[in-house]
């Protein structure tokens, strides 16, 4: 079956040309149907392929598939090869599995949208590139579908582009992530000059065996990172993520949620053996800026008053804690919480996604209020969500954060306290979402007349093709954790380690790495302080929101994201706008000039030649008669015979 | 005792492709004079057959020749060799499209009848002789039969007052030129004692021992040149061009750009690397200076054209010079084992640019025709609006003749400038790049009239644009349009020219073109060939590279 991972491309390929063919003629719904059922045959193949790999020895569960040579220039041979192996299967299930729950949530989101069509058109074709984009067997088949995750994001970004907002976030997004474009490409070049070229076993087989130089390796990591850093909106690129909420909420959970902003998580995992012998100081950094991102963001959801907004930086944060595992070598946990984060965060953006909608497009928490008695499903699901991201056991987002915090303190103590105190903020303003959306007091009535329901006007729930994905995310939120326990003494030993032995070969950096840390020997500790603090952060959100106890604190400053977005406007609309507009006008008149100042003097010499074009036979006879006499003029005298 | 006169033995299925052309020109003329006019098409359909025939029967030949190897046939006259069936293929293609083109542009004028279709099968016997040549009389001979037919074809148009301007122009300029190339033939029979190419190759192979450097021959091979020069259009002897290829009848510009070249092409083959490769080193050079000044002053003159089919002439021109680029290329190589790729640039760019510019004037044809006769640039403004899939046509066709990849002229620019480079002749694969440049501006302004300029009413402010800004109503291209002080000769242009701008001003709304078969299966065919030789040219190539075994 792995020899048939083809396919999962292939699918939403079809998927994709059907509906740019007979999109409109499908229309809405059967567009969407057709669209998931693409979507979820890939999945069924990556289940098979799933099962192929596991059914193997350990050593043998890679197989590339080449389809046909793509660049074959000399030295550069580059293959349309992909690469079925345990990370990109594990990626694909994933990515295929929650593309199409959210890909059914979306028939009954967009239902009436006037370009139904075309957003399916959009989806299938960024499954296509995100699928290309795990799936590469070398960095170029990966920057292929990385470029194209870039495209659908932008497209899907802007898809209500008569919105002057969109439009603007949908460029912001794509300008912002050229920055990461730019290392993601500089860092192939190096590779490729370096090892000769660009496929991920000749690069990591280089940097196992040794053969890469620790000075290219620090090059191409720290490269790839800053690739990374764009497409995981990690500091300082990260604020293109909140402004892309513009996008129809399942776009949100689908591609800056769950799949495509953990690209940069997946591109650095998988080339882990040339981080591994890169210089000291590039994990470090990578997981300070990971850090760095998860408690700056964290703080800003603090003051979010956008349903989306709050679940944005959020989503930032949660990268960031991706980034942290990483930089501590925590590779593992990075695709474990990668993976819990994608079920919890897509379940949160499409319950956002539900009450948004059943509100009338409202997306202001601080006109909803008491919805749970309105959607209890929504409210039901909601609750599980909120309860994995904030970390309480036995949810799935507990065991892949507590698994990062003790990777943290067996790096770095100071890191674990900054981590630690994040966890605490996330517990904290997920709470708070919560709720101010669900529980207190109902605060649209008073908005009634705002959402065009003159009236009466009373939330909904969502109808049941929007909840059952809703339904199937809840249940992966909570029990997701059981595919990598940690362990803990009194756990089954079938029950431990899961992802990391089907991991294994891969990824070298499992808990063997820190047994002999402090971190390690308590690390039953660790999980009650990191539980603790969850329901602290929890108890804290109920006393200010629900029970007024304590007075809440939401500074401006907060709300605006530190200026740092501000301050990058002004700047890109003062200085960098007079550099841009100098660069514009060199442009205009020195190149342009070059380029019609040679065609003005072609010009002018074609009018002086043409003035030997009398239109006479006379003049024409001369300049035939001239051309014989300097004709035989050469031959006989310039070759010197007379 | 009298010498008895012994006939030569004549291999009659080897001529067959000639004996066609003759029989079916001759066929055409006799039996288009005795019968009663034909339904319409059929005078079209039989010459197009009859080429089409003779094409069939050279592609035999093409076998046997494969099979046998070259040899000469009717007493060392003609050459029976590759290169020979690969140009009577080239030109016998070209006569079937042409006659398809004419077929249209005669209807229903005072010119349908079996006139043109016959010289058109005549131009291309003479055609066919020359490239076949091996001796230099009879080469004389084909050039004389196709120069002839051409001068009438330029002129059949009798009611138009530039189709006469242009034929009378190329008559006495073509005599002229045709007076030099017989001058030469008689100065090289005096240096070499033959007018037999096989003979002229063996004389020099035996005496060049001698390193002797004789005047006779060398005046031989400039006055040749210069009645060579003058049919390829080589500057400076392209004076006749624009004015010819402008009032000539459209579809017959088109046969002298494709058949009227190739022809002329093939027979500079013949007398310079066929059988004067000891002299190399004295040719090349001119050859050089030539492909030189065609390569830059043609672009330049097209620029300040505003007639469409002028451009296309000095497009014709830079053409000839990428193709003498190659050719000088081959005159590194001439007579050696490994003729290198220089004589296979020349026939692949012969057979790529013969189809596109068919194909284009077939579209400028069918435009012009809808506008009455007007052939300037304004005249394909809002094309894109009125046909879009004319207007896409077109299109490929100009930015193949630009050069640009996955079309057959990029294919044919490539293979000439890299056999140039291969020479070590950097400095004219500089100069074939540059002015590949200059000339794009020509074919993309061409484009830009149809695509960007919609309304008719705003031809004049279009064209202001596309000509760099140079006065809209300036004087139709060269002094000698509209020249106020122009003689007997230009006046007819001007008064043309006067004519076409009122029915310009006055018909405001252009009636889209009515486009018909014949046209259609033209502009198909050559746009399916561009792009087949453009994407997938391997095949082309390896045919063309047959044409350097010759005959000798």
């Amino acid at each position: 079956m792995a020899d048939l991972v083809w396919l999962i491309p292939a699918f939403p390929l079809l998927g994709f040309v059907l509906i740019l063919l007979f999109g409109r003629r499908l229309g809405d719904p059967k567009a969407g149907y057709l669209a998931s059922a693409m979507v979820l045959g890939s999945f069924v193949v990556a289940v098979g392929a799933y099962f192929d790999l596991v059914g193997r020895p350990e050593g043998e569960r890679a197989e590339i598939t080449t389809l046909f040579s793509w660049v074959p220039v000399s030295a550069l041979q580059v293959d349309m090869a992909f690469l079925a192996d345990p990370l990109s299967i594990g990626m694909c299930l994933f990515v295929t599995g929650i593309a199409f729950l959210i890909h059914l949530f979306a028939i009954g989101y967009m239902h009436g949208d006037p370009k139904f069509s075309k957003f399916f058109l959009y989806l299938n074709l960024f499954v296509l590139s995100m699928v290309v984009l795990v799936l590469g067997e070398n960095l170029l088949v990966t920057f292929l579908g990385w470029e194209g995750v870039g495209t659908c994001s932008y497209l899907l970004i802007s898809f209500w582009h008569d919105r002057e907002s969109a439009a603007t976030a949908g460029k912001k997004a794509f300008v912002t992530n050229r920055v990461g474009d730019w290392g993601f490409m500089l860092a192939m070049f190096l590779g490729f000059s370096a090892v000769g070229s660009v496929s991920y076993s000749a690069l990591n087989g280089a940097a196992v065996a040794g053969t890469l130089a620790e000075t290219t390796a620090t090059g191409i990591a720290v490269l790839l990172f800053v690739g990374a850093v764009g497409k995981s909106a990690q500091l300082p690129l990260y604020f293109w993520l909140p402004d892309a909420m513009e996008g129809p909420t399942p776009v949100s959970a689908l591609i800056h949620a769950a799949t495509m902003v953990t690209a940069g998580v997946f591109l650095l995992t998988r080339v882990n053996p040339v981080i591994a012998v890169s210089a000291d100081w590039v994990p470090t950094l990578i997981a300070w800026v990971g850090l760095a991102t998860a408690l700056f963001a964290a703080t800003v959801a603090l003051a979010q008053n956008d349903i989306k907004k709050v679940l944005a930086y959020s989503t930032v944060s949660q990268l960031g804690f991706m980034f942290l595992a990483i930089g501590s070598g925590a590779y593992v946990a990075a695709i474990f919480h990668m993976i819990t984060h994608a079920a919890f965060k897509a379940l949160l953006f499409l319950g956002s996604g539900s009450v948004i909608h059943g509100m009338h497009d409202e997306q202001d928490m601080r006109k909803m209020g008491r919805l749970r008695a309105f959607m209890p499903v929504t409210a039901g699901t909601f609750i599980i969500g909120w309860l994995a991201i904030a970390g309480v056991p036995p949810f799935s987002g507990f065991w892949s954060k507590d698994e990062i915090l003790l990777f943290t303190l067996a790096k770095s103590p100071v890191m674990y306290v900054i981590a630690l105190f994040t966890a605490i903020l996330t517990a904290f303003y997920m709470t708070r979402q919560v709720i101010m959306v669900f529980f207190g007091e109902a605060t649209w009535e008073s908005h009634a007349e705002e959402h065009g329901a003159h009236g009466e006007f009373k939330p909904h729930e969502s109808s049941p093709i929007m909840l059952f994905p809703l339904v199937v995310l809840a249940a992966l939120a909570a029990v997701l954790g059981i595919i990598q326990l940690p362990s803990l003494s009194w756990m089954p030993d079938v029950l431990r380690y899961r992802l990391e032995d089907w991991l294994h070969p891969l990824v070298e950096f499992g808990e063997a790495n820190i047994t002999d840390t402090t971190a390690y020997a308590n690390k039953g500790l660790l999980a009650i302080l990191a539980t603790a603090c969850a329901l602290a952060g929890i108890v804290l959100a109920v006393l200010v929101y629900q029970r007024k106890k304590i007075k809440a604190v939401e500074p401006q400053i907060l709300a605006d994201g530190w200026y740092y977005d501000r301050t990058i406007t002004s700047f890109m609309g003062g200085p960098g706008r007079a550099a841009f507009d100098a660069t514009a006008a060199f442009d205009a008149k020195v190149v342009d000039g070059a380029v019609n100042g040679t065609g003005t003097l072609v010009r002018a010499a074609g009018g002086q030649v043409r003035k030997g074009q009398t239109g006479f036979i006379r003049g024409y006879a001369a300049i035939v008669g001239l051309g014989v006499v300097l004709m035989l003029a050469w031959f006989v005298l310039g070759r010197g015979v007379l | 005792m009298p010498q008895e006169f012994v006939g030569p033995s004549i291999d009659w299925f080897a001529l067959s492709p000639l004996l066609v052309l003759l029989g079916g020109g001759l066929f055409l003329l006799v039996a288009g004079a005795l019968t009663p006019r034909w339904p319409r098409g059929w005078y079209a359909l039989a010459s197009a057959s009859t080429a089409g025939t003779a094409a069939v029967l050279s592609v035999f030949q093409w076998s046997i020749i494969d099979r046998d190897g070259p040899g000469t046939l009717v007493a060392g006259a003609l050459a029976f060799d590759h290169f020979a069936q690969f140009m009577t293929i080239l030109l016998c293609s070209a006569v079937v499209l042409v006659s398809l083109l004419c077929d249209d542009d005669v209807r229903g004028t005072d010119r349908e009848g079996p006139e043109v279709f016959a010289l058109l099968l005549m131009a291309a016997l003479g055609g066919v002789v020359m490239a076949s040549a091996n001796d230099l009389i009879v080469m004389f001979l084909g050039l004389e039969i196709l120069s002839l037919a051409l001068y009438v074809l330029v002129a059949s148009d009798r009611r138009r007052s530039e189709s006469q301007e242009g034929g009378m122009k190329y008559f006495v300029l073509g005599g002229f030129a045709s007076a030099f190339f017989l001058y030469g033939i008689a100065l090289l029979y005096g240096g070499t004692g033959s007018t037999n190419i096989s003979d002229i190759v063996a004389g020099f192979q035996a005496g060049v021992s001698t390193g002797r450097e004789d005047a006779l021959i060398l005046a031989g091979v400039a006055l040749l040149l210069v009645g060579l020069g003058f049919k390829i259009a080589a500057v400076p002897f392209h004076v006749w061009v624009p004015d010819v290829y402008q009032g000539a009848p459209t579809p017959i510009t088109a046969f002298m750009a494709s058949v009227g070249k190739a022809s002329a092409f093939a027979a500079l083959l013949r007398v310079l690397v066929v059988a004067l490769p000891f002299h190399r080193d004295d040719w090349r050079p001119v050859i050089w200076v030539l492909a030189l000044l065609s390569l830059t002053l043609a672009p330049m003159m097209a620029i300040v054209q505003t007639n469409v089919k002028r451009m296309l002439a000095y497009g014709s021109i830079s053409h000839a010079g990428f193709m003498l680029v190659a050719f000088e290329a081959a005159g590194h190589r001439a007579g050696e084992a490994d003729p290198g790729t220089g004589m296979q640039s020349v026939v692949v760019y012969l057979a790529v640019y013969s189809a596109l510019t068919i194909g284009t004037m077939a579209v400028i044809s069918l435009v012009s025709r809808a506008q009455g006769g007007d052939t300037r640039l304004t005249i394909l403004a809002g094309l894109a609006t009125r046909h879009p899939v004319l207007a896409l046509s077109l299109t490929l066709l100009l930015i193949a003749q630009a050069g640009v990849p996955l079309t057959s002229g990029f294919v044919a620019k490539f293979g000439a400038i890299q056999a140039a480079v291969t020479e070590g002749s950097y400095v004219i694969a500089i100069v074939a790049m540059a002015a590949a440049v200059i000339a794009a501006f020509v074919y993309l302004r061409i484009m830009v009239t149809v695509w960007m300029s919609t309304a008719p009413g705003a031809d004049r402010q279009m064209l202001a644009y596309v000509s760099l800004g140079a006065p809209a109503d300036d004087a139709d291209g060269d002094a000698a349009d509209g020249d106020a002080a122009a003689g007997a000769a230009a006046t007819s242009t001007s008064t043309a020219t006067a004519t076409s701008t009122e029915v310009d001003t006055t018909g405001a709304a252009i009636a889209p073109e009515a486009i018909t078969l014949s046209t259609a299966v033209v502009i198909a065919a050559t746009v399916t060939f561009t792009i087949v030789v453009g994407v997938a040219p391997g095949w082309f190539l390896d045919l063309a590279a047959n044409v350097t075994n010759y005959a000798r």
